[in-house]
C-alpha cells in the first residue's frame, strides 16, 4: 500500500507538471518538480522513467521525439485526456488522504 | 487496447529497450549541458550526471519491466488476492464451489447425452441425405415393407439415388462347443454403399450378392469380429457356419459403425430371395422389411415423402387386396433413430439447466451478500487510489477463479455422472442406442461446459459490479460500513432472487411429481396376469435339424416335459412372443360367412403351447383353454382376447365362430374355442389390441419364448431350466434368461419412465434444498441487518410474537410470489411434458396442490428459524452492539 501511495504521488507530480508545462521531456520534468517545490522534492531519476513508461502504456501521456532549445534530441511527453482525468482523480484522492492524515495528526 | 500494446512490447523487447536507452542517454546529455552551464568541468559534469542517475542498465530494465509487470503482474496480484479472499472465508468458498459444481456437473452430463444422441452426426457419409422409408398404417406409423412393394417403390421413385432394405434376423452361430444365438440382419446388396460405409477389412457385398444364385457371404461388425474370432485378420475369405450353413466372411465393418434401428446386429448377410425365405419376399401382403434410402442431391424429405405416398396410392389401386390403406412414411434417418429419446433427453437437459440456474442464483446471492459485507474494504481500497475499473477487475478475477474451480469439479462430477447413468441403462436399451457408446467429454461437451462457465462468470462478475457501481460515494461507505442503503437494496434484490429460486424449484418438483406419478401408473398398469414367479428365456431350435413341423412339435413337447419335471416348476408354456414384449406380429383376418370388401382386420397373432395361457395365469372368460388334444390331427382352433370379441363379435358369443386369413385359405380357417381376459401383449404404455392365440402343435415354429411359473424364486430356477434344455440337445440355443418382472422392469417404456422420473426427481430435490437454503440465507441476513431495528421495536414495546410475525410476513411475501409464479410456469412446463406422461393429465391438480403445499411448508420452516432468532433478540444488547 505504501508503494502504491508513493507511486501515486509521483504519478500525480508528473501529470501536474505536464499539465502546467504542456510538453516536456523527462529531464525537464525532474527539474521542474524540483524547482516548483522549492527544492523540497527531488525526483529520483531512476524512478522517473519507469513511471513515465507506465503512464504512457496506460494511455495517460503521449510521447514524441523532438529537438530541445539546444538542438539535442529528446523524448517529449504530453498529457492525454485520459491523463487529465486521472490527474484530477488522483488530486482528489490525495487531498482526501491529506485531510485524513491531518485529522489524525490533530487528535494525536 | 493498452493490454495488447503491453503484450506486444513484451515481445518486442529489444526495440523498446533501444528506445529507452536513447531516452536515458538524452537525459544524461541534458543534465551534463546544465552542469556545464553552471560552470562545472566536463569531467565533473559527467560524473555528477551519472551519479544522480544511478545504474543505467538497472533503470532501463525497470522501464522495460513495467510492461511485463503491468500485463502479468497485476493479474497475478489480483489472482493471489482473490485466492486469499476465498481462503479467508472457506465456508463461503466451499458452499459456492460445490453448489456451482453440482449445477455444472448435472447440465454437462446431460448435455453429453444430448450430444451423443442428438448432435453428433450418425457414422455415415452425409447422414442428412439418408431417409428411413417404410409403409405406413393407421396403427403402425412405421410399418414394414413387403419385397414386392419395395421393388415397385425402388423402380418407380425418382427421388432416391438408391433405396435399400434390411430385416433383423437371429442366427445360430456354430462354435467349437455348440451353437450360440447371435443377432444379425439381412440387407440388400447396396445397403452399406447407400449408408456410405466401407468395411475396414475385406470388401463390401458385390452388387449381385443378393441374387439367389450368388455365393453366400457375410460381413461382421467390429464387435463380432473381436468377440467371436479374436480379431484375426485372416478370417476374411474363411467360412463360418450360420444356421447350419457355411457362409464366407468377406469383410469387417469399421469400429464406429452402428445401425441403431437394428442395434444388436453383428452378422450382416445379403438378403437372398430363396425358396425357403420369409413370406414377405414373395407375398405382397406380408411385411417384414424396412427401407433406407439416400436422397438425390437437392431433394427434400417432404418431396420424397409426397412422391412415395403417391406411389403407394397407385399400388393400392393396382393391388387392392393386399395394398388397400398402405401408405408410405419417409423420415430423416436420424429422426427414426432418435425421435423417441429426443423429448426425454431434452426434458432432462431442461431439468438440469433449471438446476444450474438455481445454483447460479444461489451463488450470485452469496456473492452479493459478500459484496455487502465487503463495502468497508472496498471503500478503503478505493480511497487509497484504486479506480472503479480496478475494483471491478478484482471482482471479475474472483468470479473467474470461483467458476474455474467449480468448472473443474463440475467436469469431474459430469464424467462420473455419465458413467453412472450409463450403467443404469439396461443392456437391451443400450443396443438400441449404440450412439451412446460415444459418450464422453468430447469437444462439443467441453465447449458447452466452457460456455456455461463463461456465462456464470459473467453473471457473478456483473451482479457485484453493478452493486458496486450503484453504491453511493465512498466516504459514505467508509463511514457507514455498508449499513445504509445496502440493506434495503439487498432485501429487495435478494428477495427477488429467492422468489425466482422457489419458482424454479416448484417447476422441477411439479415435473418430478408428474413423471413419478406416470411411472407409478405405468408399473401398476393392468397386465391381465400376475407377473411374479415367472421364469422366462428365449429358445431356438437349429433349423437344419428341426426342419419339419413334426420334428419341431416333438422337440417342443419333449423340452416342455423335461422343464415341467424340474422341482419348483409348477407350469410351463411357450409363446412366439411373451406378454409385454410389444405389439407386433399381426395378421389380417377375414370371417367365414360375412361379407368382405377388402378391409384389413389387423390382429396380433401368438403361437402358444397348450399350457402357456394357464401358466401365465390368463383368465378364461368363455369357452375353454387349449388342450394337448388340439394337435395337427384335429380341426384348427383359436382363442381370442376380449378386445377381439368386442371389436369383431359385438353382442355375439364368439365361441364356435370361424375366421381365416384375408384370402380365407382353407388351411388358415380356425374355430374360436375360448375367450380370455385381455393380456397386455404390447409394452406397458401401448394400447391393448385385438389378439388371437393359435396353438403351437397346429402351427409349430423353430423359435419360441419359454415361460415357467415357479413355486419359489423364479430367477434361481433359470440355470436348471437352461441345463434341462441342453440336456435334451446341446445345439438348442437359449438366450435372454430372466424373469417376467425383470423383463417388465427392463422394458423400454419402464426404463424411459423410470430414468426420467428419477433424474428429474433428483434435480427437484436438489432444487428444493438449494432454494430453501437460499430463502433461509436471505431471511437470516435480513434479520442480522435489522438487529438494531428489532431492538428498537422491542424497546418500544413490541412483543416477541409480533417481531417473529414481521419476519415471517416478509418471508411469506417471497414464498407467495415464488409459488404463484411457480404455479403459472408449472402449467407451461407440464404442457411441454405431456407427451412423456402416462395415465396422468398435465394439469394434475393433486400433484400441483401437493407440491405447492410441500414447498410452502419447507419454505416456511426455513424462514421460521431466523424469525425465532429475531424474536429472541435482547433489545439492550442489540442497541449496545451498534
Amino acid at each position: 500500500m505504501a508503494k502504491n501511495d508513493l507511486q501515486g504521488a509521483l504519478d500525480l507530480l508528473v501529470l501536474k507538471t505536464l499539465a502546467q508545462t504542456g510538453e516536456m521531456h523527462g529531464y525537464g520534468i525532474a527539474v521542474h518538480i524540483q524547482q516548483a517545490s522549492g527544492e523540497l522534492l527531488r525526483v529520483e531519476e531512476g524512478s522517473l522513467y519507469p513511471a513515465l513508461h507506465r503512464m504512457e502504456q496506460s494511455g495517460w501521456v503521449r510521447s514524441s521525439w523532438a529537438l530541445t532549445a539546444t538542438k539535442r534530441k529528446a523524448k517529449y511527453y504530453r498529457l492525454t485526456a485520459a491523463g487529465r482525468g486521472q490527474m484530477e482523480a488522483a488530486e482528489r484522492n490525495f487531498e482526501q488522504l491529506v485531510e485524513g492524515v491531518r485529522a489524525i495528526l490533530q487528535y494525536a | 487496447m493498452a493490454i495488447s500494446r503491453r503484450l506486444r512490447n513484451v515481445f518486442r523487447r529489444s526495440r523498446v529497450s533501444e528506445e529507452v536507452e536513447a531516452e536515458l542517454a538524452s537525459h544524461l546529455e541534458l543534465r551534463m549541458e546544465d552542469n556545464l552551464a553552471r560552470g562545472m568541468s566536463a569531467e565533473e559534469a559527467r560524473r555528477d550526471a551519472l551519479l544522480r542517475f544511478g545504474n543505467r542498465t538497472v533503470t532501463r530494465e525497470r522501464v522495460v519491466g513495467e510492461d511485463v509487470a503491468l500485463a502479468v503482474g497485476s493479474l497475478w496480484w489480483d489472482l493471489r488476492y482473490a485466492l486469499s479472499q476465498l481462503k479467508r472465508n472457506p465456508g463461503f468458498a466451499w458452499t459456492a464451489v460445490s453448489v456451482l459444481a453440482l449445477g455444472i456437473g448435472a447440465s454437462v452430463a446431460l448435455f453429453a447425452f444430448v450430444d451423443a444422441a442428438l448432435i453428433r452426426p450418425l457414422p455415415y457419409a452425409k447422414p442428412a441425405q439418408l431417409a428411413d422409408v417404410t409403409e405406413n398404417l393407421p396403427l403402425f406409423p412405421r410399418a414394414n415393407l413387403s419385397l414386392p412393394d419395395y421393388l415397385d417403390w425402388k423402380q418407380r421413385n425418382t427421388v432416391f439415388r438408391s433405396l435399400e432394405v434390411y430385416r433383423g434376423e437371429g442366427f445360430l452361430l456354430s462354435t467349437g462347443s455348440g451353437t450360440e444365438p447371435v443377432h444379425g440382419a439381412d440387407v440388400s446388396a447396396g445397403f452399406f454403399r447407400t449408408l456410405g460405409v466401407e468395411p475396414m477389412l475385406g470388401s463390401d457385398f458385390r452388387a449381385d450378392a443378393d441374387q439367389p444364385q450368388a455365393p453366400r457371404t457375410v460381413l461382421l461388425s467390429y464387435g463380432a469380429w473381436q468377440r467371436h474370432f479374436g480379431g484375426q485378420r485372416d478370417l476374411i475369405g474363411r467360412s463360418i457356419v450360420l444356421d447350419g450353413e457355411p457362409v464366407t466372411v468377406i469383410g469387417v465393418l469399421p469400429q464406429p459403425f452402428h445401425f441403431a434401428l437394428r442395434g444388436n446386429a453383428e452378422f450382416w448377410r445379403p438378403l437372398q430371395v430363396l425358396a425357403n425365405g420369409p413370406h414377405c419376399y414373395t407375398d405382397r401382403a406380408s411385411h417384414c422389411l424396412y427401407g433406407v434410402g439416400r436422397l438425390k442431391e437437392g431433394v427434400s424429405i417432404e418431396q420424397a415423402r409426397s412422391e412415395m405416398k403417391a406411389i403407394a396410392a397407385n399400388l393400392a389401386v393396382e393391388y387392392p387386396e393386399s395394398n388397400r390403406g398402405q401408405g408410405a412414411s419417409v423420415l430423416p434417418l436420424s429422426e427414426a433413430i432418435v425421435g423417441k429419446v429426443r423429448p426425454i433427453l431434452l426434458t432432462l437437459l431442461g431439468g438440469a439447466a433449471l438446476l444450474l440456474v438455481i445454483a447460479c442464483v444461489n451463488v450470485s446471492s452469496l456473492l452479493l451478500v459478500r459484496t455487502e459485507t465487503r463495502q468497508r474494504e472496498i471503500a478503503l481500497r478505493s480511497a487509497l487510489g484504486a479506480s472503479r475499473g480496478r475494483l471491478v477487475r478484482q471482482i471479475v478475477t474472483e468470479a473467474v477463479l470461483l467458476v474455474a474451480l467449480s468448472g473443474v469439479f463440475g467436469l469431474a462430477a459430469a464424467d462420473a455422472a455419465m458413467h453412472g447413468l450409463l450403467t443404469l441403462v439396461s443392456r437391451d436399451m443400450l443396443t438400441s442406442m449404440p450412439y451412446l457408446q460415444g459418450l464422453g467429454l468430447h469437444p462439443h461437451v467441453l465447449l458447452f461446459a466452457g460456455a456455461v462457465c463463461t456465462a456464470s462468470a459473467v453473471l457473478f462478475s456483473a451482479a457485484p459490479s453493478v452493486r458496486l457501481m450503484k453504491s453511493g460515494d465512498l466516504r459514505a461507505g467508509l463511514a457507514d460500513g455498508g449499513k445504509g442503503d445496502s440493506g434495503v437494496f439487498w432485501r429487495r434484490f435478494g428477495s427477488n432472487l429467492v422468489a425466482v429460486e422457489l419458482t424454479i424449484a416448484m417447476v422441477l418438483l411439479v415435473g418430478a411429481g408428474l413423471l413419478g406419478k406416470s411411472f407409478y401408473r405405468l408399473l401398476h398398469v393392468e397386465l391381465g396376469f400376475p407377473p411374479d414367479h415367472l421364469a422366462t428365456f428365449d429358445l431356438s431350435l437349429p433349423e437344419k435339424e428341426y426342419a419339419t413341423e413334426d420334428r419341431q412339435r416333438v422337440a417342443a413337447r419333449e423340452i416342455l416335459r423335461r422343464l415341467s419335471a424340474l422341482p419348483g416348476v409348477k407350469e410351463v408354456g411357450t409363446a412366439t412372443d411373451l406378454a409385454v414384449s410389444g405389439n407386433g406380429d399381426t395378421r389380417w383376418i377375414r370371417f367365414v360367412g360375412r361379407p368382405y370388401s377388402g378391409e384389413h382386420n389387423e390382429v396380433l397373432e401368438r403361437e402358444v403351447s397348450a399350457g402357456y395361457l394357464p401358466a401365465l395365469g390368463a383368465t378364461l372368460r368363455r369357452g375353454r383353454f387349449f388342450s394337448e388334444d388340439d394337435d395337427n390331427t384335429k380341426p384348427k382352433v383359436v382363442m381370442i382376447n376380449e378386445s377381439f370379441a368386442r371389436k369383431y363379435f359385438p353382442g355375439e358369443d364368439p365361441v364356435g365362430k370361424r375366421f381365416g386369413d384375408y384370402q380365407l385359405t382353407p388351411s388358415s380357417i380356425r374355430t374360436v374355442v375360448g375367450v380370455i381376459r385381455d393380456l397386455r401383449e404390447g409394452g406397458l404404455d401401448e394400447p391393448i389390441w385385438p389378439a388371437m392365440y393359435v396353438v403351437f402343435s397346429q402351427d409349430p415354429e423353430t423359435s419360441m419364448e419359454v415361460l415357467a411359473r415357479t413355486r419359489g424364486d423364479a430367477a434361481s430356477l433359470l440355470p436348471a431350466m437352461v441345463a434341462a434344455v441342453h440336456g435334451f440337445d446341446p445345439d438348442v440355443a437359449t438366450s435372454n434368461t430372466t424373469t417376467m418382472e425383470g423383463r417388465i422392469a427392463d422394458s423400454p417404456a419402464a426404463y424411459l419412465h423410470r430414468s426420467s422420473a428419477w433424474l428429474i426427481g433428483g434435480f427437484a430435490s436438489l432444487a428444493l434444498l438449494l432454494s430453501v437454503i437460499g430463502l433461509y440465507g436471505v431471511i437470516s441476513y435480513s434479520v442480522g441487518r435489522r438487529t438494531r431495528e428489532i431492538g428498537v421495536r422491542m424497546a418500544l414495546g413490541a412483543d416477541r410474537g409480533s417481531v417473529a410475525r414481521m419476519i415471517l410476513k416478509e418471508a411469506g411475501r417471497m414464498i407467495a410470489a415464488g409459488l404463484a409464479a411457480g404455479l403459472v410456469c408449472s402449467f407451461g412446463a407440464a404442457l411441454l411434458l405431456r407427451n412423456l406422461l402416462f395415465g396422468t393429465p398435465a394439469w394434475d391438480a393433486p400433484t400441483l396442490a401437493l407440491v405447492a403445499l410441500a414447498l410452502g411448508a419447507a419454505a416456511l420452516t426455513a424462514s421460521y428459524l431466523p424469525a425465532r432468532s429475531a424474536a429472541s433478540v435482547n433489545p439492550v444488547e442489540a442497541l449496545r452492539a451498534e
